[in-house]
């Protein structure tokens, strides 16, 4: 059971930034050409798999319990923060993420961006994409390499991370316009709520409980986060409309 | 020095967020959950409420300026 749950978990997480990768990387691409901004996107994903290369294996030396710990409460302090933005957009207090928007403004910036050419590369193309890759990329490597070192699993966790990318870039290529029909916020909603069930799970066992039932408990900390997070979008969305003019609501 | 102070800003937004202040409850909640299960008290319950407590507290905080 936790082995479908950590696939999807880790599967929607990278999709979702892997979405936002390929807004830059499709507005720097269509704007100012395409070699250069594949030369950043390379280049950023050969550091990503040093990365993940040099602290898969290290995380094995750690004892499980003081993974499970450390892993959980990141888990926690990253979910809880997907969770709440998603809350606040969801009830109206935040604006939603907007690719189309995203993707007009960072075409209309990369067209007046000057041109710089090193070694046969638009400097600001590259560095653009080589940014928008890795630091998207840092998100899907950390939760590929927490999910799969707690769950013993990490092939699969980097088999529904590889699963992600080869969707959304064959989406992407093949659109090659933003993916703005993906409903972003639903995805982040989901996600925050994955990645707080698995971070109250392991770092809970991480600092010796037991869990009724054993992992059988994942399903009741998964139900119990998901209906916390809807009533909470319900209170706030009422709160918001309360707030909103008389006329707003006709 | 202005690259250290932008690494660790990176790391601070990207672990710690808005707001720090759920970071700083969830260890406080982790620190009580390995007192009980020291004193073998049942402690499984101990997160998930502290969770739902931290989170409510931080909405409630980022709305309140909306009032």
């Amino acid at each position: 059971m936790s082995a479908v749950f950590l696939f999807l978990a880790a599967f929607l997480a990278s999709a979702v930034e892997m979405v936002e990768a390929l807004t830059i990387v499709l507005a720097v691409g269509v704007t100012r050409g395409w070699r250069s901004a594949l030369a950043g996107v390379g280049v950023a994903t050969v550091m990503l798999a040093v990365i993940i290369a040099g602290l898969g294996p290290a995380l094995h030396r750690v004892p499980i319990d003081a993974l499970r710990l450390v892993v959980g409460f990141l888990l926690l302090a990253f979910g809880l923060q997907w969770l709440r933005k998603a809350i606040l957009r969801a009830s109206g207090f935040k604006a939603l993420h907007d690719e189309d928007e995203i993707f007009l403004q960072e075409r209309e910036e990369a067209r007046h961006a000057a041109r710089d050419v090193r070694l046969g590369i638009d400097w600001y193309s590259f560095v653009l994409c080589f940014k928008g890759v890795l630091l998207e990329g840092l998100e899907v490597a950390f939760i590929v390499i927490t999910f799969g070192s707690t769950q013993g699993d990490v092939p699969l966790a980097a088999a529904a991370a590889g699963a992600a990318l080869v969707l959304v870039a064959a989406v992407g290529a093949v659109v090659r316009a933003p993916l703005s029909r993906v409903p972003e916020n639903t995805l982040k909603f989901t996600v925050g709520i994955m990645l707080t069930t698995f971070g109250i799970f392991w770092a809970s066992e991480g600092t010796g409980v037991s869990w009724p039932g054993g992992e059988l408990a994942l399903l009741g900390v998964l139900a119990f986060v998901a209906l916390s997070s809807l009533a909470l979008v319900r209170l706030l969305r009422r709160q918001h409309a309360r707030l909103l003019p008389l006329g707003a609501h006709r | 020095m202005r690259r250290v102070k932008a690494f660790g800003r990176f790391w601070w937004e990207f672990i710690l967020g808005d707001d720090w202040r759920i970071a700083a409850g969830l260890a406080v909640a982790l620190g009580l959950c390995a007192l009980l299960v020291h004193e073998d008290l049942a402690a499984w319950w101990l997160l998930p409420l502290a969770v739902l407590g931290l989170l409510a507290e931080s909405l409630r905080r980022a709305t309140r300026g909306s009032d």
